[in-house]
């Protein structure tokens, strides 16, 4: 009997006897015997709670990078996660419970969803911010689908987007029939307004753009913004390293009306890819043709004030095919860890934070340029910038491998005009003398 | 309770950061200034706000959670220990560094297969629904790719949601089959909307009634002979495994939820996981990147359409195979039968004051209807009350084509001593509803908060903290 099931035989056998029913087997009746399994699975089981985990600690000894020195972004970020932030989210109340549709017995996770949904507002400048998308490609995508539901048209997309976030929309939109045009970018990295000025015209809904972009570069938004809002299109953002946003100025102060993006920087680990946490934030113009759940404040029959799930006429279990998306389960759990985390950080831990994950892109960039390296693009960046190796960027990288450097993210797949490129990113994890040793390293296979 | 905003104290702070010297190369005019609405808190005051609002949410840990179709089964803590051993690799690492990584997907694929008899799975979807768009996306794929444009998926009125939801955003047209008077599909209905329009059937099985669709291998067939294929919705797999495979029915897609029936924790509402599994025919069309390769040289290849960023929720995964690799072959159908004997053990001692949906046998879940109560109270006002006995309350109004629905899915993780508590307080309210239905109404009481204005919160959106 597994340790998880509190029945004993006899407790079994007086359940069977009180329903009048001889044997487990007859409550499968109403299958039908030819669509039975009369085998047995091939897998065997691992009672033993210590051979569990050493079977798993065995499979993790396969794993070759703890030793390495790692400058990789491009969409996952790796920041130190203060323990607290592990303590408190780890407890039972907030790991093991369902969605908060019964909110008397909810008011822990519904007060978190509040203040993180605050979080976000205040981070992205806009006014709503819903409880979560899986992560941010998804959340980019939906955040297009909301703007095909403000307008008809096609959608606009800045080639310096996330190119696994440009797939997954391509995913999302081509479903509907909808038609994507890219624009292109300049030499310093940011969009090429001349082709803004040609591609986007009133036919175009939405434009969405990486901020910063994936080459790292932070675009100029007000400008952007300046040439598309007569067309009335609606300017989107996206954004993977959201750490940024405590320097930067906001999406909403630069023209954006909606902005999604990647929050797993904010207190969740690499985790190789998941779970991470999408975010989404519009006007209030916009709340009700938003995806995903909200939490809104109001008052019991006592008047204390309360936390509920609210706008769920949007939602699929109520409006079905008629849904603004088909999202149930999301995040939510990793949206109270990031609550967790920007508590800890504050007003002044995250934009020192920032600051200094600038500083060490900086400190980096300069060292590299003094080593004759050129960056690919002049463009102000943030924690992470594209440099040009002179030669493929892939080989180039390998060979930094065997002296224990993974020297960042090689473009050329992706983006076949930068194949002698590579994206270096930089963040708190880097010390200074992990950023000598990358220097040195490519200085070396130059 | 005040937020933490309201906490806020010029000059605390719950987190050293460095302050190092170096040139900031932003120009000042795409910088802001302090973003003022974040506060300033010490640890101290952090963790003491958080663990004061845990202690305010019901939990799967605390005690039965017997939400129909959601299978709030217990998360066994090891699995979080095994999670913690694979929190650090960064996705885009070379793949040869990650060799262990790569490891779990490829076992965590091969067991589904073996509980499924599918031949190949996907393991990138974030959740249910996100994997029932990833499977009517990967049909409507490879329909194309045999010049096939159908235009419609056929949905039971006792689907979840999602299901039509999904199938539009997968460019679809939600078409929806009633249920007969035994609670399964009208096979009748279900022929007359069967045409060469008809890209999939989504079918959940056993559907949200707890009742095994007996027909199915039918249905598989009379869509296969239209060119349709069978999509099945894993939310009630608990109710099946070992006990079948579902390849056997016919199935041709579908979808498993991690977070309900292979015992990762639901978070409070994800991070869940999706896994979608097809037939050897359609595999091709699954979402991209696909595992390919020897263990020891497993690597990424590009795969049908991108659906999320990087693999998946990888420690959800991690969390799964570990369940899956402690119970075995055997546990998982040991869990499947004691689920169903649990359901229906707890089905067998509320027939006597409820009346049932449907007279049909059960699997692992059931739906009381109204119909017993309803002149005294409402389903409501049950659930409410059952939150002054302790109890989470079921699911309640779904599925859809039950009036008042209660939906009620206990789990083999409870003991008879739990169940037989649990029915003992539905059994009481019942008798309250007789003698003092008001005591229901203004229910719950002994909550931290009472029931709360829920039309206000819609009228007057009040969806962030704004200082006063």
């Amino acid at each position: 009997m597994s340790r998880y099931i509190p029945l004993t035989e006899r407790d079994r056998e007086e359940m069977l006897k009180e329903m009048g029913i001889s044997s487990i087997e007859d409550l499968f009746s109403s299958i039908p015997e030819e669509l039975k399994f009369k085998g047995k699975l091939n897998i065997s089981p691992i009672k033993d709670e210590r051979a569990l985990v050493d079977y798993f600690r065995n499979i993790d000894a396969q794993n070759r990078f703890a030793d390495k020195k790692i400058f990789l972004g491009a969409g996952a970020y790796n920041h130190y996660i203060p323990y607290a932030v592990d303590y408190i989210s780890m407890r039972s109340e907030y790991l093991t419970p369902y969605t908060p549709y019964q909110p008397e017995v909810s008011q822990g996770n519904l007060t978190a969803a509040f203040e993180y949904q605050t979080y976000i507002s205040a981070l992205t400048g806009l006014e709503v911010a819903n409880v979560s998308m899986y992560e941010g490609a998804t959340a980019t995508a939906e955040a297009a689908l909301m703007a095909l539901r403000v307008k008809k048209g096609k959608i606009a997309v800045a080639r310096s987007l996330n190119p696994q976030y440009k797939e997954v929309m391509e995913t999302y939109l081509r479903k509907q029939g909808i038609d994507i045009v890219e624009i292109g970018y300049n030499r310093d990295g940011r969009i090429n307004i001349r082709e803004v000025e040609e591609k986007i015209d009133n036919n175009t809904t939405g434009f969405i753009v990486g901020y910063p972009n994936f080459f790292g570069v932070i675009e100029e938004l007000e400008t952007v913004y300046e040439n598309i809002k007569d067309k009335k299109v609606l300017l989107i953002t996206s954004t993977w390293e959201p750490l940024s946003l405590a320097i930067l100025k906001s999406p909403g102060d630069s023209g954006a009306e909606i902005a999604a993006g990647e929050t797993q920087s904010f207190g969740l680990p690499l985790a190789y890819g998941g779970p991470y946490l999408g975010f989404f934030a519009t006007t209030k113009k916009y709340m009700w043709k938003m995806p995903g759940r909200l939490v809104g404040m109001t008052k019991d029959i006592e008047g204390k004030e309360g936390f509920v799930l609210t706008l769920s006429a949007r939602e699929q279990h109520i409006r079905r095919q008629r849904a603004t998306s088909n999202i149930c389960s999301n995040e939510a759990w990793c949206t109270v860890r990031v609550a967790i985390y920007l508590s800890l950080l504050g007003r002044k831990g995250l934009r020192k934070l920032a600051l200094l994950n600038h500083k060490r892109a900086v400190r980096a960039a300069s060292m590299l340029e003094d080593k004759g390296f050129k960056l690919k693009f002049n463009g102000p960046f943030f924690n992470e910038f594209v440099v040009d190796v002179g030669t493929d960027g892939e080989k180039f990288r390998d060979a930094l491998l065997s002296g224990g450097i993974v020297a960042g993210y090689p473009l050329g797949k992706e983006f076949p005009e930068l194949s002698n490129s590579l994206l270096l990113t930089f963040t708190e994890m880097n010390s200074l003398s992990d950023i000598d040793a990358l220097v040195k390293g490519m200085e070396a296979s130059k | 309770m005040k937020l933490i905003f309201e906490l806020s104290k010029e000059g605390k702070e719950g987190f050293f950061v460095r302050e190092e010297a170096g040139e900031v190369r932003i120009p000042s005019d795409l910088m802001r200034g302090e973003i003022k609405e974040l506060p300033e808190v010490s640890e101290r005051e952090v963790v003491s706000h958080y663990l004061k609002l845990s202690i305010m949410n019901y939990s799967e840990d605390w005690g039965i959670y017997p939400l129909g179709s959601c299978t709030m089964k217990y998360n066994p803590k090891v699995n979080e220990l095994v999670a913690s051993i694979f929190t650090d690799a960064h996705p885009l690492l070379p793949e040869e560094l990650v060799q262990g990584n790569l490891r779990i997907f490829r076992e965590l694929e091969e067991v589904l297969k073996e509980i499924t008899g599918l031949d190949a799975f996907t393991l990138a979807p974030s959740a249910g629904a996100h994997g029932e768009f990833t499977g009517i996306t990967t049909i409507r794929n490879y329909l194309e790719s045999k010049g096939e444009r159908r235009e419609i998926v056929l949905i039971p009125d006792s689907a979840h949601g999602t299901n039509p939801a999904s199938s539009t955003l997968a460019g679809y047209r939600a078409v929806e089959i009633p249920s007969g008077p035994d609670g399964m599909i009208d096979l009748e209905k279900f022929k007359e909307a069967l045409n060469q329009k008809v890209a999939a059937l989504m079918i959940t099985n056993p559907n949200t009634l707890g009742i095994f669709e007996r027909d199915i291998k039918k249905i598989a067939e009379l869509l296969h002979s239209k060119g349709a294929l069978l999509y099945m919705d894993g939310a009630n797999m608990n109710a099946l495994l070992g006990k079948v495979k579902v390849a056997d029915f016919g199935v041709d897609v579908m979808h498993l939820n991690l977070h309900k029936t292979f015992s990762t924790p639901h978070g409070g509402g994800g991070p869940g996981s999706g896994p979608v599994g097809a037939v050897k025919e359609v595999a091709p069309f699954l979402p991209g990147p696909r595992l390919i390769g020897e263990e020891g040289r497993l690597h990424w290849e590009k795969g049908g359409d991108r659906i999320r960023s990087f693999f998946g929720n990888f420690l959800v995964l991690v969390k799964a195979l570990a369940y899956i690799r402690e119970l075995g072959g055997e546990g998982l159908k040991e869990a499947a039968e004691l689920a169903v004997l649990n359901a229906n053990y707890l089905r067998a001692k509320l027939s006597k004051k409820f009346k049932m949906s449907y007279s049909t046998p059960t699997l692992h879940e059931f739906v009381l209807s109204e119909e017993s109560f309803r002149d005294k109270t409402s389903t409501l006002d049950i659930a409410k009350r059952l939150l002054d006995y302790g109890f989470h309350p079921p699911t309640i109004y779904f599925p859809l084509i039950v009036h008042g629905a209660l939906m009620i899915e206990p789990t083999e993780t409870e003991s008879k001593e739990s169940l037989d508590d649990f029915a003992g307080a539905l059994l009481r309210i019942v008798e309250e509803a007789k003698k003092e239905p008001k005591l229901l109404h203004s229910a719950p009481h002994n909550t931290p908060i009472r029931r709360l204005d829920e039309v206000g919160a819609a009228r007057n959106p009040i969806l962030r903290w704004q200082k006063s």
